[in-house]
């Protein structure tokens, strides 16, 4: 590989500097852009101002972390972006934290970088953000890196103990598909091999980190590639109609003839508009464009134009690499929208494939994907998906998926249609339009479920029509759904052992779930006297889950005993009864405890019906759970 | 393409995603050679136009010269200029170093104009190189009800995906030159003949770098009086283009308190 001569007229390369916390990353970047004369005048007066207001000698890190909490603390809280120059190149070094949800702030920083540099602390090896990062690199396609092996002094500068480092790195990076471009033994705190070649290691011939950053290549171009135009917008100016968008690749010519998204309209390429710039007649990957149509057809945003004879892969359902950056596990039959490029499309998640096992960097199978997790899903689309699979260094099969609040929950790179398998139902669940927030709006509440457990004849039922109506009256969309009610239709299949206790409790959770999706208040009236059935339930509907305990004591219930159900179980007439022959696991820490033991029903639907507003209304979220 | 093609592509992509995405959108103009590139960058999306207002939040206290840019300009680039104007210093934060405690009026003012116009979008032009807060930034950076910035919690942004309000009362603070370096705004001005105020240009061996409210900036030490002349002299200078702005420099904290509270 030769040496890249690039003059500052370029654009300037971003290279992500990753690895473990504490590995070194932050000193690593300052004595970097200290060694190279990148610093501007007064900011090492600075850092040495602000380390000595707290106690420190000189803290390197400082440069980056700008924010106050980052340098009380000594974190990175979000990654930023540095720009650097070494001879006539020019670099953006982009840190990104190693702590607290930064996976998020990695792949901002991260996903449009060309190189990366792995930094190793070389007495503690990969650790476990070492293969996550990794694992993220591989993910977003990142293939030039250059893993920098940190603080060898404490190896003494010792050849054998040096390469049984590498060995061991190589090894990890190689399960994920990837090869270190170099592998450069350093001190970063003392500058060894990164500006300048370390004295202390002569048995070293390979690149210092400045001199490895030199031969990272510049990107290929994408212009010679098929041409992908994705509509943006298209405008209406004066009398003309203008398609608006960015190539992502290939090239689009005057005269050429397109075909225009899955309807696959014909149209050709009348002109390519702009101001204040020479008329173009051809224009290529990474411009962003206006042209005009002949026929003046109008597409949608998304449309994919392409060339006639270079279509995409067009299919309904689509495999991911998938990394999820939410804080709750993803399941199979969650919605989404998958974003691509500008297209937007409702899917579900129709299967999870395999689950990534971040110890061993092994994919097994599992059920869901947890928070900050990795692993291999199919989603399902109403309509057909145009893309391109994924690959490094293209823009292709970028796909990202948001939430119905439309926040941004994973990266889903595609890595090819799915087969529907012979035999399997194929079931396209289809996502809703409507958001949570346009509900919200002309409901004026949220969407909510208020899981009341409680032994029988404790008041479940009675309290919840209680408040059912007083809601109502107080215009709250809100619906009951009462054991009973559920076993005299929807459940009356089902009998009372254990597993169809849980089935029906997974019953009462989904109708509740697609209830909380329309808008409505929930209130759940179910003995539900297992911790592990009312999991399954806060599982089933997620977000928006409240356990209410309504609280009874079982000689109080069974005094009570409304239905004569207590009477019968003593006597033996009816077997598993909860409380009696059956136990009721009373909830550890509930949303809400309502005591109906003694006291007044009154005070007890006043206490509900205060709960459920302040839950529902604007902004009332954030009671606290103990 | 060269590097000023891309960062010209990438503001063109983020512009139309602003004026695709978020309704009602407007630009701040604050009459300074990175929002003339802003509203320029406009044209170049819009075919010429620039499709939504711009705004000047005034703090009664820009350069003669600046306010004299405006009103030529509004014309000339048949601008939907909206004003708005700022509270008095007295009803700042006075726990503020001075500098900033003036600069704090403009945020006042910008959340006024926010809450009148109910403002989806606010398109800034503010630029990473300029500042270390600013290089965490996103380019779609939401702020809820009360506009602050919550630097614990920013959303992921990667592939060109942004963030879109997903609450009632919050808007986007829309950054296109989030990318750009100081001396790349210059030969993008010098490349497409950009008019600016020239108090940007040396006098008397003083220059002004970045212009802000005439009593707390101040002029540096440059002969650069001509475009070539001021892009030779950043092609060598080690100092910070902020420098002479004194809210940044009163206090280690004073400006990221001012941009938590929604200043730009």
């Amino acid at each position: 590989m030769s040496d890249t001569i690039s003059s500052s007229q370029d654009a300037a390369t971003p290279i992500v500097i990753v690895g473990h916390v504490d590995h070194g990353k932050s000193t690593l970047i300052g004595r970097l852009l200290h060694d190279t004369d990148n610093l501007q005048d007064g900011k090492v007066a600075q850092i040495i101002e602000s380390s000595k207001k707290r106690g420190l000698k000189i803290e390197w890190s400082f440069l980056l972390d700008s924010l106050q909490i980052e340098r009380d603390q000594g974190v990175t809280v979000d990654s930023t972006r540095i720009p650097f120059r070494l001879g006539a190149r020019e670099y953006v070094i982009v840190d990104a934290p190693g702590h607290r949800q930064f996976l998020r702030n990695m792949i901002t920083g991260a996903a449009d970088a060309e190189a990366a540099v792995l930094v190793v602390d070389a007495v503690e090896g990969a650790r476990e953000q070492t293969r996550r990062h990794a694992m993220l690199l591989h993910l977003i396609g990142i293939r030039h890196v250059i893993v920098l092996l940190n603080k060898v002094d404490l190896l003494d500068f010792d050849q054998a103990k040096v390469e049984a480092v590498e060995v061991s790195v190589n090894e990890l990076l190689g399960k994920l598909g990837l090869e270190a471009a170099y592998f450069v033994p350093a001190s970063a705190r003392d500058g060894d091999n990164i500006a300048s070649r370390s004295e202390r290691m002569p048995w070293y011939s390979g690149p210092t980190l400045t001199e490895a950053l030199a031969r990272v290549p510049t990107p290929a171009s994408r212009s010679e590639l098929a041409l992908r135009l994705p509509v943006q917008d298209v405008y209406r100016f004066g009398d003309k109609r203008y398609v608006a968008g960015r190539i992502e690749r290939g090239r689009v010519r005057v005269g050429d003839t397109v075909v225009i998204g899955t309807q696959k309209t014909p149209a050709r390429i009348a002109s390519i508009e702009s101001w204040h710039t020479a008329p173009h007649v051809s224009a290529s990957a990474g411009q962003s464009i206006a042209v005009t149509l002949e026929p003046d057809v109008i597409p949608d945003r998304g449309d994919l134009l392409h060339h006639v004879d270079t279509p995409p892969t067009q299919a309904s359902r689509v495999r991911t690499r998938l990394f999820w950056l939410r804080q709750e596990p993803l399941r199979v039959g969650e919605s989404f929208r998958l974003r691509l490029a500008t297209a937007e499309h409702a899917v579900t998640v129709t299967s999870i494939e395999s689950v990534v096992n971040l110890d061993d960097l092994t994919m097994h199978p599992g059920t869901e994907v947890p928070p900050e997790g990795f692993a291999e899903i199919t989603l399902s689309a109403a309509e057909n998906v145009q893309f391109d699979a994924f690959a490094p260094g293209t823009p292709d099969g970028r796909g990202v998926l948001v939430d119905l609040q439309q926040r941004i929950v994973g990266g889903a790179p595609l890595i090819g249609p799915a087969d529907i398998a012979v035999g399997e139902k194929s079931i396209h669940p289809s996502a809703s339009v409507v958001t949570t927030q346009d509900r919200q709006r002309v409901k004026g509440h949220k969407g909510r479920v208020f899981w009341l457990t409680g032994l029988s004849g404790s008041g479940k039922s009675t309290l919840a029509r209680a408040a059912e109506n007083a809601l109502f009256s107080a215009g709250v969309d809100v619906s009951v759904l009462d054991g009973d009610t559920l076993r005299a239709g929807l459940c009356k299949d089902l009998g009372f052992t254990e597993a169809d206790r849980t089935e029906n409790v997974r019953r009462a959770a989904e109708v509740a779930r697609i209830l909380r999706d329309a808008g409505q208040v929930v209130l759940v009236a179910l003995i539900s006297p297992l911790r592990s059935d009312r999991e399954l339930a806060r599982q089933i509907i997620g977000d928006g889950f409240e356990e209410v305990f309504v609280d009874a004591d079982l000689g109080t219930c069974e005094q009570r005993d409304p239905k004569g159900l207590y009477a019968a179980a003593r006597a033996g007439k009816i077997n598993g009864f909860t409380g009696i022959d059956a136990p009721y696991e009373a909830p550890q820490a509930p949303a809400l405890r309502v005591a109906t033991g003694n006291g007044s029903v009154e005070n007890a639907v006043a206490q509900l019906v205060s709960f459920v507003e302040g839950s529902v209304r604007a902004g009332g979220n954030a009671r606290a759970r103990s | 393409m060269d590097h000023l093609d891309q960062l010209e592509a990438q503001s063109v992509f983020i512009l139309r995603e602003a004026y695709r995405k978020l309704k009602p959108l407007a630009m701040l103009w604050s009459l300074g050679k990175d929002s003339n590139v802003m509203v320029w960058l406009a044209k170049k999306a819009f075919l010429g136009r620039v499709p939504f207002p711009v705004m000047h939040v005034d703090t009664g206290k820009k350069f003669p010269e600046m306010y004299q840019f405006r009103d030529e300009y509004t014309k000339k680039w048949e601008l939907d200029l909206l004003l708005g104007d700022c509270p008095p210093v007295e009803e700042m934060d006075p726990s503020l170093p001075p500098a900033a405690r003036s600069a704090a009026r403009k945020t006042a003012g910008l959340a006024a104009m926010i809450e009148k116009h109910k403002l989806q979008g606010v398109i800034a032009g503010i630029r990473r190189d300029e500042q270390g807060t600013r290089a965490k930034e996103r380019v779609f950076s939401p702020r809820g009800a009360s506009h602050k910035w919550d630097i614990r919690n920013q959303p992921p942004e990667f592939w060109d995906q942004y963030a879109t309000p997903h609450e009632d009362g919050m808007h986007i603070r829309v950054h296109p030159l989030l990318s750009w370096r100081e001396i790349d705004i210059w030969r993008y001005i010098e490349r497409e003949g950009i008019p600016l105020v020239d108090l940007y240009f040396a006098k008397n061996g003083k220059r002004y770098r970045s212009l802000g409210d005439a009593d707390i900036t101040s002029p540096v030490e440059s002969n650069a009086a001509t475009l070539a002349e001021v892009i030779a002299e950043l092609e060598t200078t080690k100092t910070s283009e902020r420098s002479g702005r004194a809210m940044d420099h009163e206090s280690e904290d004073a400006f990221e308190r001012l941009r938590v509270a929604g200043y730009l």
